[in-house]
């Protein structure tokens, strides 16, 4: 039940926030510090959310085989690749290293 | 989803291009985005389903939300064991952004009002970077539309077979597919980072988000994470205006 809430909650929520963007009078977003803000809180919900998923096990920071995943998907990043190849490396690079210390 | 690589590739791409492309290279441009982001439908469902979400809940997703990062933040915010309230409110947070989108394809795509609500579902990172690389009305509507409907077929489609997959296999952490949630949040961050003051924002996240997790029941770290984006730019407020008021000389300096 609990997963139906978060999911009817966020579906509204979004769906809402896309909305109002179409409907609002250009002006009201585009003051500079809003803008600025925008552009900032994405950056740190998503480095927030990346290194809680690679070091979290629940409550608990942990350092296995995800760190190495996503330190390979990190140079894939620097070497320019796409999208699915740097999800696919880090897959793979996980799933080998996990494979590796048993 | 959103690869802000696609979205920089293509905004290039209509700057050297100029005026009046032709509608087929508009379509070309769209499908490409809308195919390749589309696949990638299959590591949400994969990390929806090993996360805990069943089918009908995943596909719910994929159909209902239709914005990849949210979509992400959400299942992984659910897997560790966060409520509701505080797991969505993470992902509403990362689409606020759509927002803003909304707000320049509005006035490019000049829809109907009784149009608007059905458009806006497809108001996400992709159609906008694909709408606005365009340099005529036709373009732009016919660019967002077959982005939003290639990326929003696809999307679901993938992510009902990587559900269905991730359910055939059993333990996806056997598969490393656990990396996928953070690898897809890493390659929509990296292009986000490129001044002092974003890195210093997402350091101060990853700091907060990880030093509160043992203190802070699940989901509100982020939140909390979420507010060194205003700190940060409290702060950069405060030095500029600190430099600007020591003088000439330091100012010059700043500028170079």
């Amino acid at each position: 039940m609990n997963v139906w809430i978060a999911i009817g909650a966020t579906a509204v929520g979004c769906y809402a926030v896309k909305l109002i963007g179409l409907l609002i009078p250009a002006g009201v977003l585009e003051r500079p510090l809003v803008q600025r803000l925008a552009a900032l809180v994405p950056v740190a919900l998503l480095a927030a959310l990346t290194a809680q998923q690679t070091f979290a096990d629940g409550r608990l920071l942990v350092l296995d085989a995800k760190a190495a995943g996503l330190a390979a998907a990190g140079v894939a990043l620097l070497l320019r690749a796409p999208f699915l190849v740097v999800v696919a490396v880090a897959v793979l690079v996980t799933a080998g290293v996990r494979a590796m210390t048993g | 989803m959103a690869e802000e690589t696609v979205t920089a590739d293509i905004a290039a791409d209509g700057r050297s291009d100029g005026s009046g492309r032709s509608d087929a290279a508009v379509v070309r441009d769209a499908l490409g985005v809308g195919v390749a982001v589309g696949l990638s439908g299959f590591a949400f469902g994969v990390t929806s389903a090993g996360g805990g979400l069943t089918v009908l809940q995943t596909c719910a997703l994929s159909l209902l939300v239709f914005t990849g990062a949210s979509q992400f933040a959400l299942v992984g915010a659910l897997a560790g064991g966060g409520n509701p309230f505080t797991a969505a409110a993470g992902a509403f947070f990362l689409g606020v952004r759509n927002a803003f989108y909304g707000l320049r394809l509005s006035q490019l795509l000049a829809l109907p009002r009784a149009v608007r609500p059905f458009a806006a579902q497809w108001v996400i990172d992709e159609t906008t970077a694909v709408a606005l690389a365009q340099s005529t009305r036709r373009g732009v509507r016919i660019g967002f539309t077959v982005t939003g409907l290639s990326l929003y077929v696809l999307w679901n489609l993938t992510t009902l077979l990587g559900a269905l997959g991730a359910e055939a296999i059993g333990d996806t952490d056997v598969w490393g597919l656990d990396a996928a949630g953070p690898a897809v949040f890493l390659a929509l961050l990296a292009p986000m980072v490129r001044t002092a003051l974003e890195r210093v924002v997402a350091c101060l996240a990853v700091v907060l988000g990880l030093g509160l997790l043992p203190v802070l029941p699940a989901g509100v770290p982020v939140l909390v994470a979420a507010l060194s984006a205003p700190v940060a730019l409290w702060a950069d407020g405060r030095r500029r205006a600190r430099t600007e008021s020591v003088g000439g000389r330091d100012a010059v300096e700043e500028k170079r």
